[in-house]
């Protein structure tokens, strides 16, 4: 079982156009900001809206494919799909809502409830099987809406953002459920999300789009040591920056250019995090290689630390303690040191990922 | 509620009891409680799915079809009658064919009552199913479609039970608009006693003869209706 897909859907002023791969029994998470096109991309695969170019197979079955005029109508995929806000039937029982699949292709009335009692047993809700939707709390609801969609064994499974609708401390142990369920389903799984963390923790393998583009594909390791966009580098919460590297040196602007620890040539991404920038009031003793004058633009809460948004020659978010801060009176309009230990910034070269397209243009922050 | 109130004191209330056991009210009640019932199955059969034609479908000239629709609403019965007998009647474009071939014959049958209320009485029902169907979401009928339910199943399934409360309240409102319906009766099915006269043609004959006879006749429609239109309200629409 697998997923072999390009889609391109075209929409007034956006267009989605990405390739979409996924083997049996992986799950692999569609990240990208609101708007990228992820949610066409799951309607698109769910046979809700049509391709307009591409094509989408399944398991070698050829589902979607404009150019012959193929279109195989959602009820007949067999692709299970979990939606945002759930969309449970309200008129029909936790149970008959697991149970409508089945008796849609047509298991008799018996099985199909006694099968419907058996998932929700397994997603620890037996003795809510006779409840309303409305009656059930978020985090019930989720777990009947992928019980229903696992139902009908479909060859794929579609979850859009499927914890979005659940406050924090209902999210984790949700997301932890979730997991385990989704290591047990044998197919193919893809995961639409905006929440890094969700991508992170429940998928294989992450693809991230944006303005309906693949901009970066890979597992999570990858994805936060090396972003390519500034939405991932924000995500990941790292500084992002491109320039031109000859050995070790690497030219971010014209009069500006940073040192790292790893000797590159050519176009290549410069990624540091916050916390290995240090301020000074003074310009500090030693001969730090990278060091410049930066003006403090902006101070908020970061955890523990305080972030510090800093422009200069580029703009660059620094952590520092709460107490180095007001020893330093860092300050809206506050010029300040800035010192980038080398050995904390790492380099790599700007080659298009490697499947789906490059970046869209420079990403200089 | 001064026209009630005004029925209610010139009613021959000494002469009532006898007066409504004469074997003339009860047969008009009795066709009309019937053909009103009939007229709105057959308006519910034609009008919901319509009504989700209407709703949930795009091809073009469906703003026509959707005016089209409500024309009865703004044309006089009386209109709708003559036009109804224009189709139906033995020399019209339907009737001529239908009285031909099978040598049956609408207009001034009991058959033709239920058609020339259905006529009057469908927009009640398809305007409120189309309203309660744009309210429902769409997007259940696309879960259940990825559940492998066809667009028949989804809607009998998923949508109808939805619309539920819309369908009884359009279902109602036809009913009563039927119950009511004089113009188009009287032109397409005539004013035979036991066979097309329904009550408010009766009350209309019995106002030329005896006054006392056609506010009986009045009362009882009131009362009935009344006393359906309250039931119902609570049994269906109460709940939603």
């Amino acid at each position: 079982m697998s997923l072999d897909a390009h889609l391109i859907v075209r929409r007034p002023g956006f267009t989605l156009d990405a390739v979409l791969r996924a083997a049996a029994g992986e799950v692999v998470g569609l990240l990208g900001p609101n708007g990228a096109g992820k949610t066409t991309a799951l309607r698109a695969l769910a046979g809700l809206a049509a391709l307009d170019g591409g094509h989408l197979d399944l398991d070698g079955e050829r589902l979607d494919d404009p150019a012959t005029g193929r279109f195989v109508a959602p009820e007949h995929r067999h692709i299970g799909v979990v939606f945002q806000d759930y969309l449970l039937f309200p008129h029909l029982s936790a149970l008959e809502n697991v149970a409508f699949g089945p008796r849609c292709r047509g298991v008799p009335r018996a099985r199909a409830r006694s099968e419907a009692a058996a998932l929700l047993d397994r997603v620890g809700l037996a003795e809510h099987a006779g409840k309303r939707p409305r009656q059930l709390s978020g985090g019930q609801a989720q777990r009947v809406a992928l019980a229903r969609a696992l139902a009908t064994g479909p060859r794929l499974l579609l979850l859009d953002e499927p914890l979005a609708a659940l406050d924090a401390r209902t999210r984790l142990d949700t997301r932890a459920q979730l997991r385990g369920h989704l290591a047990g389903h044998a197919g193919p799984t893809v995961l639409v999300t905006h929440d890094p963390l969700d991508a992170m923790m429940l998928a294989d393998r992450l693809i991230i789009l944006e303005h309906g583009r693949v901009v970066q594909t890979g597992d999570a390791a990858t994805i936060t040591s090396r972003p390519r966009t500034d939405y991932v580098a924000r995500l990941v919460g790292l500084n992002l920056y491109r320039g031109r590297a000859d050995g070790e040196l690497v030219r971010i602007t014209d009069d500006f250019a940073l040192t790292t620890a790893t000797p590159q040539h050519g176009d290549v991404f410069v990624a540091f995090p916050p916390t290995a920038v240090a301020l000074y009031a003074a310009r500090p003793d030693g001969s730090p290689r990278n060091i410049w004058r930066a003006r403090v633009a902006a101070v908020s809460r970061h955890g523990d630390a305080l972030r510090i948004e800093l422009t200069g020659p580029v703009t660059v978010a620094a952590d520092v303690t709460p107490a180095a801060a007001v020893q330093l009176a860092l300050e809206p309009g506050r010029e300040v040191w800035a010192v980038l230990k080398a050995t904390e910034a790492t380099s790599y070269p700007a080659e298009p990922a490697p499947e789906g397209r490059p970046p869209q243009g420079p990403t200089g922050q | 509620m001064l026209p009630l109130a005004g029925l209610l004191i010139r009613a021959p209330w000494t002469s009532l009891p006898q007066r409504l056991t004469e074997p003339g009210v009860l047969a008009a009640l009795r066709l009309s409680l019937l053909t009103a019932s009939l007229a709105t199955v057959a308006c519910l059969l034609l009008g919901v799915p319509l009504a989700w034609v209407l709703a949930r479908t795009r091809f073009p000239g469906r703003r026509l079809v959707r005016a089209l629709v409500t024309v009865p609403l703004v044309l006089p019965p009386v209109v709708g009658g003559v036009a109804l007998l224009l189709v139906f009647g033995r020399r019209g474009l339907v009737g001529g064919w239908l009285d031909a071939t099978f040598g049956f014959s609408l207009p001034f049958s009991t058959a033709g009552v239920v058609v020339a209320e259905a006529f009057v009485a469908m927009p009640f029902l398809v305007i409120s199913v189309e309203g309660a169907l744009r309210g429902a979401d769409a997007r259940f009928e696309e879960a259940a479609a990825t559940l492998g339910a066809s667009r028949w199943t989804a809607f009998r399934r998923v949508t109808l039970p939805l619309i539920g409360p819309g369908v009884a309240a359009g279902a109602v409102l036809c009913w009563a608009r039927a119950l009511g319906e004089f113009g188009a009766t009287i032109t397409f099915a005539g004013n035979f006693p036991g066979r097309t006269q329904t009550m408010p043609l009766a009350v209309y004959l019995a106002l030329e003869q005896d006054l006392d006879a056609a506010i009986v006749l009045s009362l009882v429609l009131l009362v009935v209706s009344v006393a359906i239109l309250a039931g119902l309200r609570d049994r269906w629409l109460g709940v939603s």
